[in-house]
């Protein structure tokens, strides 16, 4: 399929990239990307992703829009605070795009789902608020053998790395189980800049975008830790666990497990870090 | 004997607000002792209650991972930087 006139202008400035041109934005407009949570991480996510032109994005998330996610959750606008994200989601990113095709899902994510949630997909972007999501979506990934960007917020920084199963580490490996329910003093929020979630979330869209191209070198065995405070980017080197509990040889884990939901947003919570009295927007 | 220990965002305000904080030690073990004397609560955000890392915190000696060294036991030198790094779970 030829590229029409108009994809060619709305895509110029991308096309004469090096490695991408019209093969390059063809790739794109087959491809699908599920972006798991309108948040903070999804939104800016989701924005790139749909911009860029790729086919097909599954946005997944049960939430309504609260005014206080409003400061960092930049895919929903004040006329709809209480409406479903995954529908405010869905309008904005075909006023922004309309050529992409958005699926979008007022549901969470559970075990017994999870597998054919994903399957369709050829990226899947973790922009979730909480360990037991995370851990369910990085196992369900790892299973299917398909393409996962984590990215994680909290305060002025955040962390992002890229998980092709089979070659390279998992969540899992590095770290391997989330933080125990009872450890966990509270669901309320810890307060996070939505700066800091537009750098993080944009990282997330930057590397589902390298993988989809085949371009540049994705965050495969490198987490990268953006220090907000100082403003400075750092990374660290992980290695696949030989006892890794999914992605090993030997996995114990052959599918989808539920992790405790008792308490969502434990995120920071569990490590008793600074919470903050958003108690009317526990989740996102 | 100076080591500079990079700690997390979530957990800088136990630490005045610094992303890197100087503290001396000869093993990880040690380090995360005196960290704790200059900067209370904090190992227990690092450690369980009995003194095992958390299994979603890592701790990296000059950009290696301690659980591919000799752990908590891990024998840190002058000059030498560690950075703690938990699992974020915010979106």
């Amino acid at each position: 399929m030829a590229l029409s006139k108009e994809q060619i202008a709305r895509y110029s400035r991308q096309l004469i990239l090096p490695g991408l041109g019209v093969k390059g934005q063809e790739r794109l407009r087959s491809a699908s990307v599920l972006v798991v949570g309108a948040g903070g991480l999804g939104s800016p996510a989701a924005l790139y992703i749909a911009a860029a032109g790729v086919g097909t994005i599954g946005i997944i998330d049960r939430e309504t829009v609260a005014l206080s996610n409003l400061h960092r959750q930049i895919l929903h606008e004040t006329a709809g605070v209480g409406r479903p994200k995954s529908d405010s989601a869905r309008e904005r990113l075909a006023a922004l795009n309309p050529e992409a095709q958005v699926v979008a899902m007022q549901e969470s994510l559970e075990a017994a789902t999870i597998l054919e949630r994903l399957a369709p997909y050829d990226v899947v972007l973790d922009g979730s608020d909480n360990f037991p999501t995370r851990y369910l979506v990085n196992d369900a990934c790892v299973l299917l053998r398909k393409p996962l960007v984590h990215g994680g917020v909290v305060h002025l920084g955040g962390q992002v790395l890229t998980i092709l199963p089979g070659q390279g580490a998992c969540f899992r490996c590095a770290f391997p189980e989330p933080p125990q329910p009872g450890a966990i003093p509270s669901c309320q929020e810890a307060g996070v800049l939505g700066s800091a979630a537009g750098i993080i979330g944009t990282l997330m869209a930057h590397e589902a975008l390298k993988v989809l191209l085949g371009l540049g070198q994705p965050l495969v065995n490198r987490l990268l830790v953006f220090d907000g405070h100082m403003s400075r980017f750092r990374e660290v080197p992980l290695r696949r666990q030989a006892d890794c509990a999914v992605c090993s040889d030997a996995p114990t884990i052959r599918e989808p497990r539920a992790y405790s939901q008792e308490c969502r947003g434990v995120e920071v919570g569990s490590m008793k870090y600074e919470v903050g009295q958003d108690t009317a927007d526990p989740h996102q | 004997m100076a080591v500079t220990v990079r700690i997390p965002t979530p957990l800088q305000r136990l630490t005045n607000g610094q992303s890197e904080v100087q503290c001396t030690g000869t093993t990880v073990t040690a380090l995360l002792n005196d960290l704790e004397k200059r900067h209370p609560g904090v190992k227990e955000r690092i450690c369980d209650e009995t003194g095992k890392l958390r299994r979603f915190v890592n701790v990296f000696v000059n950009e290696e991972d301690i659980r591919f060294l000799q752990g908590d036991q891990t024998a840190i030198k002058d000059g030498d930087e560690v950075s703690i790094i938990p699992a974020i779970a915010g979106g």
